[in-house]
């Protein structure tokens, strides 16, 4: 019978990524609920040794797959590795990142093995022993509670980034990393990875951004985003748009948060300028704290904001960034 | 180039969201349909190419009779032929059952490429192009911005934004390639492409036309099953920070942010 909770972690160029310790602590929570045991995945190129570390947060084991073959993602070579190791092991629980990797796997690994799949997922919960999920969709104009059928085995599901809550590591604990054999045919990796262009460097993704500060059709123009950068500057953020800010080409299409831009899930979130149509709203709604500045006061930002300030950004911007430093000290 | 794209319906995003009374479904009245915005992107770069390269776009639409219109649009836009996958023993599948449903009518056509969206906009799920991918035994390459045919026909480069990073991705055809914003802008239809588009040609196939079981399909036939649909979550009213001046406000922010918010 399928028992225990297996979470897929992931690495870049040899590095655990966040992702991997809040899939390993929430896994860990689910593993306690089902009264069963949690083990670590993670695929890679000479990555064994790091993979010890995730017993840590939580692991009773971690399986490694070491192959040069693993070292960038390529569904080609993760999925047949992964099937292996979920056949061999039987988990009841299946759960990866939803961040782009994790989102392309599970999509090509759950249909491998003829499973639901519950995409993007905000929490967990075990009841009458089986995983309950919650995931937002249209937009997160709704939220779905989805369960799985009984002969749906694992429960796949991927969980949001920046969402689940990562446990104290505890050097004390330590994982035995097992050593997954890679059985991968060669013909069978037929998608080769051409070429790896980086983003302008030292630039944090919005999706794994901590702090962000966004700019709407309020900023007036791409100067306008000069004090917001200022900001971000001074609290260590990303700056953000919003799809007006986007389309009127003041900002990168890979700056919009929104339904048709990223998903984004910090602890901090500033809109500036930022009316809060639902489709932007889908994109920010699970940060943690929401700051609105807006001189409109019925501005539906407002409707979801921790904290608003109804005023013209550009007097109220600077001075806040002015505080915000001599608080840090 | 022998080209498909697969469609869907969606309601169009402005329209409100309710929960219909059985609570696992959405109210379907007052929901203007349209098609999905990824799949659009789709439908597009598969006439691109065709305008490049010569041969035949096919668009492959599943779900009610209503899929018909966004079909007739498709072909408006140039597309060849069309096929609607349609029984009513459809209604609620997920994303297994509809791949196995498209698969069926897929797999008997000749292509090189076959796009779909990279999500729907109302399940944002995004399962189906990988999935029909392994129905069909062939690559998938999600979430494309940027597209180039080799000039023997034979593979793809497909660019994919990933956290931090572009990665650019070559894989040999027949594959799946799954658009995302960014791809392409997809053209109006002329008036001319929607005269021509009632004359060609649209089929429509039931699930015993492809030789499938019903019931293995739709709402019963789930893996995902729905338990039950909510509003978004509130959360916690917020207050409006006061000063008198802006300098004033910013400093009563920051302090919220320090002591009471404890993020910065």
């Amino acid at each position: 019978m399928a028992q225990g909770v297996m979470v897929i972690a992931e690495q870049r160029d040899g590095d655990i990524r966040k992702i991997s310790y809040e899939l390993v602590s929430e896994g860990r929570r689910l593993a306690d609920a089902l009264g069963q045991g949690l083990t670590a995945v993670l695929l890679g190129a000479g990555t064994k040794d790091k993979a010890a570390e995730l017993g840590q947060y939580g692991a009773d084991k971690v399986i490694a797959a070491d192959d040069e073959r693993l070292a960038t993602y390529t569904a080609d070579a993760y999925v047949p590795v992964i099937s292996e190791i979920v056949k061999a092991n039987d988990p009841a629980v299946l759960l990866l990142g939803a961040s782009s990797l994790g989102k392309d796997l599970s999509a090509r690994l759950s249909a491998r093995l003829g499973v639901g799949m519950a995409q993007d997922c905000v929490s967990f919960a075990v009841e009458d022993g089986k995983l309950i999920a919650v995931r937002p969709i249209y937009a997160g104009k709704a939220y779905a509670k989805v369960s799985f059928s009984d002969d749906s085995m694992p429960q796949m599901a991927t969980a949001r980034p920046n969402v689940m809550a990562i446990n104290e590591p505890d050097a004390g604990k330590s994982a035995d990393v097992e050593d997954a054999g890679v059985n991968l045919d060669d013909s069978a990796l037929k998608t080769k990875v051409a070429e790896v262009i980086k983003d302008e460097s030292g630039k944090v993704d919005l999706t794994e951004a901590d702090k962000i500060v966004s700019g709407g059709r309020g900023m007036k123009g791409p100067e306008g985003f000069q004090v917001l950068e200022d900001l971000a500057a001074a609290i260590g953020g990303s700056v953000g748009a919003s799809r007006s800010a986007v389309d009127a080409g003041w900002r990168p299409h890979t700056d919009q948060v929104g339904q048709t831009g990223k998903v984004v899930s910090p602890n901090l979130y500033i809109a500036c300028g930022i009316s809060g149509a639902i489709q932007h709203l889908a994109g920010m709604s699970t940060s943690k704290v929401i700051v609105a500045i807006n001189k409109d006061p019925d501005a539906p930002i407002f409707q979801k904001a921790d904290y608003g300030v109804v005023d013209d950004l550009f007097k109220v911007v600077p001075p806040l960034t002015e505080e915000l430093k001599k608080v840090q000290g | 180039m022998k080209i498909i794209a697969c469609i869907k319906q969606v309601p169009d995003t402005e329209t409100q969201i309710k929960v219909a009374p059985d609570g696992t479904s959405i109210a379907q009245d007052d929901i203007k349909w349209i098609m999905n915005p990824y799949d659009e992107y789709g439908v597009e770069e598969a006439l691109q190419l065709k305008e490049k390269f010569g041969g035949e776009v096919t668009v492959v639409g599943l779900g009610p009779k209503r899929v018909t219109e966004s079909l007739r649009t498709a072909l408006a836009m140039g597309a060849d032929k069309a096929v609607l996958v349609t029984d009513d023993a459809l209604e609620g599948s997920d994303a297994l059952a509809v791949s196995k449903a498209l698969g069926a009518a897929i797999k008997d056509l000749e292509y090189d490429l076959i796009f779909t969206g990279q999500r729907g906009v109302d399940d944002d799920q995004g399962l189906v192009g990988a999935s029909l991918a392994e129905t069909l035994g062939i690559p998938h390459l999600a979430v494309i911005t940027k597209l180039e045919v080799a000039e023997d026909g034979a593979s793809v480069k497909a660019s994919r934004p990933v956290e931090g990073q572009t990665v650019v991705l070559e894989t040999p055809l027949p594959a799946i390639v799954t658009a995302q914003k960014g791809l392409n802008e997809p053209r109006y239809a002329s008036l001319p492409g929607i005269m021509k588009a009632k004359k060609k040609p649209l089929e429509e196939k039931s699930l015993a036309d492809l030789g499938l079981d019903a019931s293995e399909f739709g709402t019963a036939g789930r893996k995902l099953k729905v338990i039950e649909l909510t509003p978004p979550p509130e959360r916690k009213p917020g207050q409006i920070v006061d000063g008198e001046s802006p300098e004033e406000k910013a400093a009563n922010v920051a302090k919220l942010l320090h002591e009471e918010a404890k993020v910065i």
